[in-house]
């Protein structure tokens, strides 16, 4: 990896890890300080890697740089009279050094009690989410604000609101009880859930920084199913379903970052280790009584790795489709339901249950129209795929409705 | 948007055979595909129970009968929560249930939400 790609993604993968264990030393009413020591450790690279070249082991140099800014803090802020004297009383060595500890272990623990800490119920779900990004996924306030689509003030406003919140109701970074853990891991799991969302469906060009937000996500979510307290079986479903969509990571995009449909892509660069584990992990979701959307996801999903089209498959997607819309309602799993009905019971269905849906102001719905009345109404078609096309965001999805339309119009 | 109760009635007293794992599944297929039609369109607020066809009637006097069809030929066999814009959208989101394939109707009632 270049130098210039080096940084963010050192930035994505450790700004967290040294963040959580910061935390969890100083107590959540100096996550500022913790905030500002780990990126003038970021700053500090940037300056002295460019001038003296990349050390040995990056990684270890960011560590070593920010335990000792952080040590430097410690032996200075109210932090060390107030917490880390009693330890001094009691030390008998002469020489005390207040711990920085940034083994794996603690990385790991400390993450997972921050996960829980984020997403207690003293504040809102959109805030949680936002902490969620900025401090464990090292987002900046203006991806935040993309990912939400609005502006900084907002979130800034908001993160600091949150934060203060934590500050004031007194959470403390560890794991709750059981019976609280249980109240609480829907909210980790929906954030790990978005977050994985975030980088798998972004609009963004940037596949390097999709990749790592995936990656990151999945490390979170498998942390959870290593704790014996949080291993339950939505979140080996959600495991399992990010383990399948990552394996087609390699196949959905081309050099330039565009997207491949699904039914383009070679399948030679699917994953086949991820979708093992993720069979894997969809085997272990198999217990309890609850049926929750990442079983039903992550099911749908299995079937998508099996890329020849049968009856069978197209059958039992639509039935998971079926259940997953009647737990709740989704744009995105409406449309694909009624796609996925196109192809197990034919066009003709598909096309009165999609004119049934409603979504004129989604550019997916008139794609989907629009693919439906090929060949059975081109002139239909082509209306539709015109309104998509008014509605289309991205590049991408604009030359795809263009050639689309030519295609038909010559016909 | 108000919301509707779909109550399913069919025949009373047609017998009960036990069926196969497959059979069941078959005989569901039609009416997870009817609401997940439904919930498609985001019509559908509660996918309902269906309801066993043995049951008891109390009256007063403590006077328990076996079953609900004493006087009605008809038993409800279960019920769902649409919502819809009015009580004729709701009738007719209901003609397409699976419940006419099997000789039976439905009764599409506005539900009066207690605040």
């Amino acid at each position: 990896m270049q130098e210039a790609e080096l940084i963010p993604h050192l930035f994505r993968t450790e700004y967290r890890k040294i963040i959580s264990v910061l935390v969890k030393k100083f107590g959540l009413e100096h996550i500022e300080t913790a905030e500002d020591l780990v990126s003038e450790t970021f700053l500090l690279a940037s300056e002295t890697w460019g001038q003296k070249g990349l050390p040995q082991n990056p990684t270890g140099w960011l560590y070593t740089v920010s335990k000792n800014k952080a040590l430097d803090f410690l032996r200075r802020s109210k932090v060390f009279s107030d917490r880390i004297s009693n330890e001094l009383k009691q030390s008998t060595a002469s020489q005390y050094e207040p711990g920085i500890d940034l083994s794996t272990q603690n990385i790991e623990d400390s993450q997972l009690q921050m996960m829980f800490a984020i997403c207690h119920p003293v504040i809102s779900p959109e805030a949680q989410i936002g902490l969620s990004l900025s401090l464990l996924c090292g987002f900046g306030i203006e991806e935040i604000a993309d990912a939400f689509l609005t502006n900084k003030e907002v979130i800034y406003k908001r993160l600091a609101r949150a934060k203060e919140k934590l500050r004031t109701e007194n959470v403390k970074i560890e794991l709750p009880g059981p019976t609280e853990i249980a109240n609480r891991l829907e909210a980790v799991l929906t954030t790990l859930y978005l977050l994985f969302s975030e980088g798998y469906y972004s609009i963004s060009q940037n596949t390097t920084l999709r990749k790592d937000l995936c990656l990151e996500a999945l490390r979170l979510t498998l942390m959870l199913t290593e704790n014996e307290q949080t291993q339950t079986p939505q979140a080996y479903g959600l495991l399992s379903l990010m383990c399948f969509h990552s394996s087609r990571f390699e196949a959905r995009t081309n050099q330039n970052g565009e997207i491949i449909l699904y039914e383009n892509q070679d399948t030679n660069l699917w994953n086949t280790d991820l979708i093992e584990k993720g069979e894997h992990y969809l085997n272990k979701a198999s217990t309890g009584t609850k049926l929750s959307k990442y079983h039903l996801e992550a099911a749908i999903a299995y079937w998508h790795t099996h890329k020849t089209d049968s009856i069978e498959k197209w059958e039992n997607v639509l039935q998971l489709y079926n259940r997953l819309l009647m737990l709740g309602y989704s744009e995105m799993a409406a449309l694909n339901r009624t796609y996925v009905l196109s192809k197990a019971r034919g066009k003709a269905e598909a096309i009165v249950e999609a004119e049934k849906l409603d979504l004129n102001s989604n550019h997916l719905y008139h794609s989907l129209l629009g693919n439906l009345y090929e060949d059975v109404n081109n002139q239909k078609a082509i209306e539709h795929l015109t309104k998509a096309l008014k509605l289309a965001k991205t590049t991408a999805d604009k030359t795809l409705l263009e050639s689309k339309i030519r295609r038909l119009s010559t016909q | 948007m108000e919301e509707f109760l779909l109550i399913f009635r069919r025949e009373a007293g047609a017998p009960e055979t036990p069926m196969s794992p497959e059979q069941m599944q078959a005989m569901m297929k039609p009416w997870q595909d009817w609401m997940g039609g439904l919930a498609a369109q985001n019509k559908l607020v509660s996918p309902g129970n269906r309801l066993a066809s043995d049951g008891r009637v109390v009256k007063a006097n403590s006077v328990i009968t076996n079953g609900p069809y004493v006087e009605t030929k008809e038993a409800v066999g279960g019920y769902i929560i649409i919502k819809a814009s009015s009580l004729d959208e709701a009738a007719e989101l209901s003609k397409d249930c699976p419940i006419f394939q099997m000789g039976g109707n439905v009764e599409v009632r506005t539900v009066i939400p207690m605040d």
